[in-house]
């Protein structure tokens, strides 16, 4: 198995609370190295907190365990933070699919932070909870649609 | 200029380096591990469905904070990071008093009488040194900290937000002032140990482990100064020199006791055990 193959069996592992995004495309894969008897994957936390770690580690090993023979070591890192910067293009379009508004990007922290609806694409939307049902995430509402959402805090 | 240490083998070569690490560590894991234990228990008892949420996945940060921080000390030799948070004795215990407090009279299940402005005055108090702290320890000797630092330093701007916006919505109304007032009296007269960094603190600033008390006090004082400018709130007063009780020191109250026996009720009855 060579790295570009690991690469594309990592983008069948979705978040489980995202289950439209990879973790490919949440930027969550910071580095793959194969050899012959043994594989390393280095992995990046969205949140330090997040529970859906240890079941995203899990499915790494089910994608690639079958077709390596030999120790896969996944290790998750913190010498460069995750940030939501990190999400590319795709997974940006998947969150929508999912009615989760993706970041605004290149976002510094204390700046206004404007989500458009990912329904309707209106900038007409008001926070209602900075907190929302996992770490990544806050609850907003579009007053222009009139639907709540879900959006990814940008870090 | 003090030399990075990149790795905990490294620090396991430099014992007197290795100790005030260690130290400085469970200070940072317990204050984070007794606080969301304390924050949980509000868990369907917050006041609205929206500060349920909210408190509840502040907490989940904050437990996640203390898991990282209990597992660099795993990997500095000192023992499991599950039987470091669960085994020890409250003496053994670093962290500052503010983080064990109850939340008031009565108990989780039955008839608990607990104070939310309390709540949300500790969150916001203890979140706004947390900022300060984790900004300081980016500049840490020891890398890994120093990275762990940078990650949790990039999430605390929404919990300081939270803590902020209560308080935003308390000073508008006279009752609300009226409960600030009384919780800022409260969590103020708790503030002496949380800058203390113990017995060790003169050898972590020597070995550029962390910014010294003074300076983390000074920090904390501006920031918190420029908050209760924006709203309007009174200043309480100097932060207290002399402490009853130095949580550094693993001097606690019999409230730290009373949310291990709760906290860790089921895991000794079974250390073993695979969860």
């Amino acid at each position: 198995m060579n790295t570009s193959a690991v690469w594309e069996k990592l983008k069948q592992v979705k978040d489980p609370e995202l289950p439209t995004v990879s973790i490919v495309d949440m930027g969550m894969v910071k580095d793959v190295s194969v050899r012959e008897k043994q594989m390393e994957i280095q992995l990046i936390p969205t949140f330090v907190g997040c529970p859906a770690l240890e079941i995203i580690k899990q499915e790494v090993l089910k994608q690639l365990q079958p077709e390596f023979e030999g120790e896969i070591k996944i290790k998750f890192v913190l010498d460069i933070p995750w940030t939501s910067d990190r999400i590319n293009d795709e997974g940006r379009e998947n969150l929508k699919k999912m009615g989760i508004a993706p970041p605004p990007k290149h976002f510094n922290i204390g700046e206004p932070w404007v989500a458009e609806c990912p329904y309707c694409g209106s900038p007409k939307t008001v926070m209602d909870n900075l907190f929302g049902p996992t770490a990544c995430r806050s609850i907003l509402y579009c007053t222009h649609c009139k639907n709540p959402f879900e959006a990814i805090k940008p870090i | 200029m003090v030399n990075k240490i990149s790795t905990a083998e490294e620090v396991k070569q430099h014992p007197a380096f290795r100790e005030a690490l260690v130290s400085l560590l469970y200070q940072l894991a317990d204050d984070n591990f007794i606080l969301s234990f304390r924050g949980s228990e509000w868990l369907g008892l917050a006041p609205q469905l929206e500060s349920d949420v909210a408190f509840s996945s502040i907490w989940q940060d904050h437990m996640g904070h203390a898991a990282l921080f209990y597992r660099m000390l795993e990997e500095l030799g000192e023992g499991r990071a599950d039987d470091l948070a669960h085994l020890r004795t409250p003496h053994e215990m670093r962290n500052a008093i503010l983080t064990e407090r109850s939340n008031g009279p009565g108990d989780y299940i039955v008839n608990p009488q607990y104070d939310w402005a309390y709540a949300v005055v500790r969150q916001f108090i203890f979140d706004l040194f947390e900022s300060v702290r984790m900004t300081s320890l980016q500049q840490s000797s020891y890398l890994p900290l120093a990275q762990a630092a940078a990650k949790v330093a990039r999430e605390k701007p929404y919990h300081v937000l939270h803590g902020e916006s209560w308080l935003g919505q308390m000073i508008k109304t006279e009752e609300g002032q009226v409960r600030l007032k009384k919780a800022l009296t409260n969590v103020w007269h708790d503030l002496g140990d949380l800058f203390s960094l113990g017995e060790m603190g003169e050898k972590m600033v020597e070995y550029g482990l962390t910014e010294s008390e003074d300076f983390l006090r000074q920090r904390f004082v501006d920031r918190l100064r420029k908050v209760f400018d924006t709203y309007n709130i009174n200043w309480p007063g100097e932060l207290p020199k002399q402490m009853e009780l130095n949580g550094r020191l693993g001097e606690h109250t019999d409230e730290l006791a009373q949310a291990l026996d709760i906290l860790s009720e089921v895991y000794r009855q079974d250390p073993a055990a695979n969860w």
